[in-house]
């Protein structure tokens, strides 16, 4: 079994998966659990300021189903803990004490000015904590009165909250970042700029996730009305990844620390996050769908594939990163065509659909439903293989060097050939 | 007590609860979120195959897509609009051989969509809602007379409705129906949906239903032909074929679609009595209706004996499967030679069989199989064919969309030579015929 141990920024945990800042972990009583089920660490949902805020009474979560009821993302307008802070600050005290081997890290919320960090954070360091995450990305509620996304969709304010706590206390700092943003990069840079050790991402995406259409007002309905919520789950892993992928390859911010969040699911979700330049990962929307047994499948699940491919956890971290580039960048002379395996064919019919209405008309229909690409019109784009039900029944194949592309007359070349050096390209460089 | 070790042919063999459970609906209609996981799993195919499997055309992967989005009332009109006997055919078209045959995932991993639950969960929808989703044409003042207030004749009655004529409709027997009525097994259609069904596809409006006019009886297609401007005849087989063999005349030997129909039209099943050792002749959906019934009812022994191998059997694989469930014993390649008895049925004898040179003949070895209850079900005829209609293999002859040989004639249904004794079927040939008809008056 590889080992899992995780050092992050110094914190150290039995594996790289903690419980992100939220519901799941809001009270000791719910982290105790989580920790029993051998969770790794946690980020305590997030702590403000006394009085403490009050959450909605009606319901805080809105679903969008695939198949079966499937959760494939949820969305919340729930609120940081509602509970006192002395409450928080003693049970985080307890549990670190009760469970040393773990990550707690402390989410926190409080106005944007020094006095109101400079009251908190020695607060949190007398509980023994690991470190804090600030807490400037979620979109609804908190937005409104100045913190959270309010402060996260502004590097200057990043920069300056971040110092403000690296000045004031000796924990590692953590910046929790919005995706609510332009572009990832710019919140990123401030963060290290103020001396964050790390940053996490993403919060939650602004959404609406459904109008009921009796009512017409947004889900969750409270009382007629709705409000934007945070948006979460699996649904929103493609936007983490490369919001993650950006800030790991970004020549500001390559090397620092990135704990990876967003619709972790299962192992394969988190081995992708690590490849692609997170050190951990932080779950809660799986948590919250599955309960808290799912540690058991992505703490296995990522050590065996470590062990298939005889990698340490060092290894994985950061592996996909050099093969992120820019489109201008991609080879144009890889060249493949779709192939359609005649034996796997289940006769659907749905590549045709597909390449004849909303392509390029590259798959044929012959008698018998049988289904065969034109190669003189595939562009290679890979939608038939999207579309196919059938898991590798279609798949692309490479064209050889020196053959003639059907489609172009051209023949293939075996060297790189991309955007920067194209004719079409006004600003194209010559070749070397 | 009475129980199924009581000789003779007797009633209550078991107990009313018993007897309820047998008889209740043999594949209960999906809940909405079982409708919902089923219709995920159709892929929605281009130029979808079970379209092309459904004798009645129904587009299929439409409907499907309908209930994925929320609308079972709008996927019922999809398939409405192409069989307005589409309830029924949810429950009793044998899917197996027509959509889910075809279905892709059936070819891909052996398990279809349930194409026939869904249909039945998106038709119940709107039933039961009590709306009819469609509204008649202005009139034409043309008149169609139909024979037989079937699936042929009902489809048919229907459409010719829609597109503004008004429509009399003749049966022979007390109730409207037909096989759906009186045919087909109790469990595939309880609760009486047959008559409700017949009560929802009238609403329509202009069809008006005489009951107890049978062809040749009460009415003539000369009389009907002089009063209506055309004539759709789908009065489906009143014959029975006989097994011509001494002794089939004694007591305890029947037809089968008699003894269906005696159990369709019985309110208390605990009344209706059965055959302690009961021998079905015959290999088709009646014989396998009347095999699986008898043993519903409490039959101890129950045997369907088939003259041909078992790949001739013109009952499903899914359909005999279940009458084996079920405790119907199955012998195949065996003939009827006798049936003995001294006045009542004591035992059948029978011929095994091969298929040779000069057909089936028997092999010269016979046995005997106890029983007080024979049920014949070896096909039906075409009885009492009008004058003037040419007739082609024992039924009304018809080209294109049921045209008879006479002017203003149509037909459809298993009365003629394209019926394959099959609900869908006699609804696509009789809102055909409809169309054809409806085009014709409309020259």
């Amino acid at each position: 079994m590889a080992n899992l141990a995780s050092d992050f920024l110094g914190i150290r945990s039995p594996n790289p998966f903690w419980l992100a800042s939220a519901p799941p972990t809001d009270k000791e009583y719910n982290v105790v659990r989580a920790f029993r089920a051998g969770w790794g660490g946690v980020v305590w949902k997030t702590l403000g300021l006394d009085p403490h805020i009050v959450n909605v009474n009606g319901p805080r979560y809105g679903v969008v189903y695939g198949a079966d009821r499937r959760v494939l993302g949820l969305n919340n307008i729930e609120l940081i803990t509602d509970r006192p802070l002395d409450v928080n600050l003693r049970e985080i005290k307890q549990v670190k004490r009760d469970w040393p081997d773990r990550a707690m890290v402390v989410s926190l919320m409080v106005p944007c000015d020094e006095e109101s960090w400079k009251t908190i954070l020695p607060m949190v360091e007398e509980t023994g904590a690991d470190g804090i995450e600030l807490n400037f990305g979620c979109p609804h509620g908190m937005s409104e009165r100045g913190m959270g996304s309010a402060v996260g969709q502004v590097p200057e304010y990043i920069e300056m909250v971040a110092r403000w706590c690296k000045m004031h206390t000796r924990m590692p700092v953590i910046v929790k970042l919005t995706p609510n943003i332009t572009d990832i990069r710019y919140p990123a840079r401030a963060a290290f700029a103020g001396g964050a050790d790390a940053v996490s991402l993403i919060n939650t995406v602004s959404s609406i996730t459904s109008v009921n259409l009796e009512t017409f007002s947004p889900e969750p309905s409270i009382d007629g009305k709705g409000s934007h919520g945070g948006y979460c789950g699996p649904a929103v892993k493609p936007i983490a990844l490369n919001m993650v992928a950006e800030i790991a390859r970004d020549p500001e911010t390559c090397a620092r620390p990135i704990s990876g969040i967003g619709g972790v699911t299962t192992w394969r979700d988190a081995a992708e996050f690590l490849a692609l330049g997170a050190s951990n990962v932080q779950v809660c929307t799986a948590a919250m769908t599955y309960g808290f047994g799912i540690i058991k499948e992505l703490t296995a699940g990522l050590s065996l594939y470590l062990d298939q491919k005889g990698m340490a956890l060092s290894d994985l971290v950061g592996r996909a990163v050099p093969n992120v580039t820019d489109w201008q960048y991609l080879n144009l002379n890889y060249v493949t065509k779709a192939r359609i395996d005649q034996d796997a064919c289940i006769q659907c019919g749905r590549c045709y659909a597909a390449c004849e209405d909303t392509s390029h008309q590259a798959i044929a229909m012959k008698p018998g439903r049988v289904f065969e690409v034109i190669d003189e019109e595939c562009v290679a784009c890979n939608l038939c293989v999207n579309v196919c039900p059938v898991e590798n029944c279609i798949t692309m194949e490479r064209l050889p060097a020196g053959t003639v592309d059907p489609r172009t007359g051209v023949v293939v070349s075996d060297a790189h050939g991309d955007w920067t050096s194209h004719p079409n390209n006004p600003m194209a460089r010559a070749a070397e | 007590m009475t129980t199924p070790q009581t000789p003779g042919i007797v009633p209550g063999r078991l107990s009313p609860e018993t007897i309820a459970e047998n008889f209740s609906d043999l594949a209960p209609r999906f809940d909405p979120h079982e409708a919902l996981v089923a219709a995920d799993r159709c892929y929605f195919c281009h130029d979808a195959p079970c379209i092309a499997a459904c004798p009645t055309e129904i587009d299929i992967p439409l409907f499907i897509r309908q209930i994925q989005a929320g609308q079972p009332e709008a996927a019922a009109r999809t398939i409405f609009d192409q069989n307005i006997l589409g309830g029924m055919c949810a429950r009793v078209c044998p899917t197996e051989t027509l959509c889910e045959g075809a279905c892709v995932r059936e070819m891909a991993e052996g398990k279809p969509v349930e194409i026939g639950r869904l249909q039945r969960y998106a038709t119940d929808s709107l039933m039961e809602a009590g709306v009819h989703p469609f509204a008649r044409a202005a009139a034409t003042g043309k008149r169609v007379g139909v024979v037989g207030a079937g699936p042929a004749g009902l489809a048919c009655a229907h459409r010719l409705a829609l597109h503004g004529h008004d429509v009399v409709v003749f049966e022979a027997r007390e109730k409207p129906g037909g096989l759906d009525e009186y045919g087909i097994a109790a469990y595939k259609t309880p609760d009486d949906f047959a008559q409700d069904e017949v009560e929802w596809l009238l609403k329509i409006g202009g069809i008006e239903v005489r009951t107890g006019q049978a062809l040749g009886r009460d009415i003539t297609l000369e009389g009907l032909r002089a009063e209506f401007d055309a004539v759709f005849l789908g009065m489906g087989l009143g014959g029975v074929n006989a097994l011509r063999v001494p002794g089939e005349e004694k007591d305890g030997a029947r037809d089968a679609v008699d003894f269906i129909a005696e159990l369709r039209q019985t309110a208390d099943l605990t009344t209706l009595p059965v055959g302690r050792d009961v021998v079905v002749i015959g290999g088709g959906m009646t014989a396998v209706d009347a095999a699986v019934q008898s043993r519903l009812l409490g039959a101890e022994r129950v045997t369907m004996v088939y003259r041909r191998g078992r790949e001739k059997m013109s009952a499903s694989d899914y359909e005999i499967e279940h009458a084996q469930t079920e405790g119907v014993t199955l012998i195949v390649n065996a003939m009827p030679v006798a049936v003995h008895g001294n006045g009542a049925v004591r035992e059948v004898e029978f011929a095994y069989t091969a298929e040779g040179p000069e057909g089936l003949q028997p092999t010269g070895e016979t046995f005997r199989i106890r029983a007080d209850q024979v049920f014949k079900a070896i096909g039906q005829r075409l009885a009492g064919v009008p004058e003037g209609l040419e007739v082609a293999g024992g039924k009304i002859a018809v080209t294109g969309a049921g045209r008879t040989s006479l002017s203003g004639v149509w037909a459809g249904g298993d009365c003629t030579a394209g019926g394959e004794d099959l609900t869908v079927t006699a609804v696509a040939q009789g809102r055909d015929a409809a169309e054809d008809i409806h085009a014709a008056l409309s020259a």
